[in-house]
């Protein structure tokens, strides 16, 4: 995959996405609301992104941001892409229908960072029981009695 | 549905009429730690599978956040306790390419002898724990007698027989045990005879293949759909090896196949891992008598410093692929790691796998998963 020919197409796409080239991966940064459907055209795109490998969320106090890696399984090529949340109500679309193995990792997101997957099929608490309160992998989440922060 | 913690005392929203919703785990054999599955079925035939995770959660990610980058290391070395070397190296490696370190070539070989050595314990392990799942006790201790040379190999060079914390940034803790060449050409020797007694306990036996062939199917589309990676996504024909695909650490330089099955089943899965074992041994016998002279270690500061950005790193564990993810602020401690655990993805086509099937072909779709807990929840 050209990084120029990615380029062209995302911003043909979504004009308002920008990149960021200083990683291993090129990365796309593209607002919440148009996330979906970029993703389902990168699925369906001659890049061909059927594989999403690692999805995380990063909180940076001030915003959350949502990291979704992709690869190719016939062409091999990576890429990753992102999306700022705000963090008071943190919302964005499911992908579960396009890469089921996104279930899951949303599913770990949601509990841990505490991110609205919309329409997701089955958003509950995977790791946590249910009563658990809090947001554990956020910065300013304390925990006086099970430290988990050293 | 209901609290994973709560007893039930409402039973009315349970489910229509003629199911039956059964909890196995969090303490079952099957299992192999605690997992606790909560299955809806129809008589014996498996509605609906949900997986409550949690048990053994330790929150690994948010422990990492405030160690600093030679620390980190060996709290992972108990995610996947059974490829804790594959472990500590993924972990090496991204703080590596961060700081852009470069490793020996002796502390190089090391690890790939290591991490095969490694996987081929894993495997072991894997196939007694499954023979027993499905009633088959006497496998277990053949593959233990085995395991045991390797674990002796392991305690002897790094004093440790399972959380080895051996990979260490710029190359190995300590460097090779004396009598390491020896005691790995013995193992290697036993090992080509003894393997051909698994296949005429296990592999060639009539019971053992109808109870397999056929049951939890996995199509390759959905192995890519669900993110199933090592020799699940292999069983299922598709080429997910990271050591082929991403070559590290002088894979690249060695001569090995990738193994795969095209039937998708758990027999497929089954005869994925036990043909692994024996190029793990291909790649063992290049390179044991190859070692080269020199550091096992690179020189490195005392305190680390990872530059600004985002580092990650894709390793083939014996489950398949782990990746590291670190996001740096320039400190000393990550600002936030992630690890994408093998087990985890694997876990989640477990409902897709059994649906529709019976409760007994639950065991050995689960058994072939090779699931280790602790590498799911982190």
């Amino acid at each position: 995959m050209d990084n120029e020919e990615f380029k062209a197409f995302v911003t043909g796409l979504e004009p308002s996405a920008t990149f960021d080239e200083t990683g291993e991966w090129i990365c796309v940064s593209v607002e919440p609301a148009a996330f979906k459907t970029f993703a389902s055209a990168l699925r369906h795109s001659v890049f061909h992104f059927d594989y999403l490998f690692c999805h995380t969320c990063i909180d940076w106090k001030t915003h959350l941001t949502v990291v979704y890696h992709f690869s190719s399984s016939s062409f091999r090529h990576s890429i990753v892409v992102k999306s700022n949340l705000d963090r008071l109500k943190p919302e964005i679309e499911t992908v579960s229908d396009i890469w089921r193995g996104a279930e899951f990792f949303e599913r770990e997101v949601f509990e841990l960072f505490g991110v609205n997957y919309l329409n997701h099929p089955d958003l509950r608490k995977l790791i946590l029981t249910d009563d658990f309160e809090g947001y554990p992998l956020r910065k300013d989440f304390e925990d006086p009695i099970n430290m988990i922060k050293l | 549905m209901y609290s994973q913690t709560e007893i039930i005392k409402d039973t009315s929203n349970l489910g229509s009429e003629g199911e039956l919703v059964i909890n196995v785990g969090p303490q079952h054999p099957a299992t192999h730690g605690v997992l606790h599955l909560v299955i809806t079925l129809n008589g014996e035939t498996i509605k609906k599978i949900e997986p409550h995770l949690g048990y053994i959660h330790r929150s690994i990610e948010k422990m990492c956040e405030s160690l600093s980058y030679r620390q980190f290391i060996y709290v992972t070395s108990r995610m996947d306790y059974l490829s804790a070397h594959i472990n500590n190296l993924g972990c090496a490696m991204c703080v590596e390419k961060g700081m852009q370190i470069e490793v020996p070539a002796r502390a190089k070989v090391i690890r790939v002898l290591m991490s095969e050595l490694t996987r081929i314990a894993s495997h072991e392990l894997w196939i007694g724990a499954m023979a027993m799942d499905l009633g088959a006790f006497t496998p277990f201790f053949y593959t233990f007698r085995e395991r045991e040379m390797i674990n002796e190999i392991m305690e002897d060079t790094c004093g440790a027989r399972l959380t080895m914390n051996y990979m260490v940034p710029g190359g190995v803790s300590f460097d090779l045990h004396p009598d390491f060449q020896q005691k790995v050409k013995a193992f290697v020797n036993q090992f080509k005879v003894r393997v051909l007694e698994f296949e005429d306990l296990i592999t060639n036996n009539v019971i053992f293949q109808n109870r397999m062939k056929g049951v939890g199917v996995l199509s390759p589309e959905d192995v890519i759909s669900y993110g199933c990676t090592g020799p699940v996504a292999r069983g299922s024909g598709v080429s997910s090896d990271i050591r082929k695909l991403y070559p590290y650490e002088g894979y690249e330089n060695v001569a090995f196949d990738e193994v795969l099955e095209t039937s998708c089943d758990s027999f497929a899965r089954y005869m994925v891992r036990i043909r692994e074992m024996s190029q793990s041994i291909r790649i063992i016998e290049q390179l044991i008598d190859n070692i080269p002279e020199g550091d096992f270690q690179a020189k490195t500061k005392a305190v680390l410093k990872l530059p600004k950005g985002e580092f990650y790193t894709r390793v083939e564990t014996a489950r398949g692929e782990l990746g590291v993810y670190i996001v740096s602020e320039g400190g000393t401690t990550p600002y936030r790691i992630k690890f994408r655990s093998p087990g985890f993805s694997n876990l989640s086509a477990l409902h897709h796998m059994v649906k529709g099937s019976k409760l007994g072909d639950l065991m050995a779709t689960m058994g072939t998963l090779d699931l280790v807990i602790p590498d799911i929840d982190r």
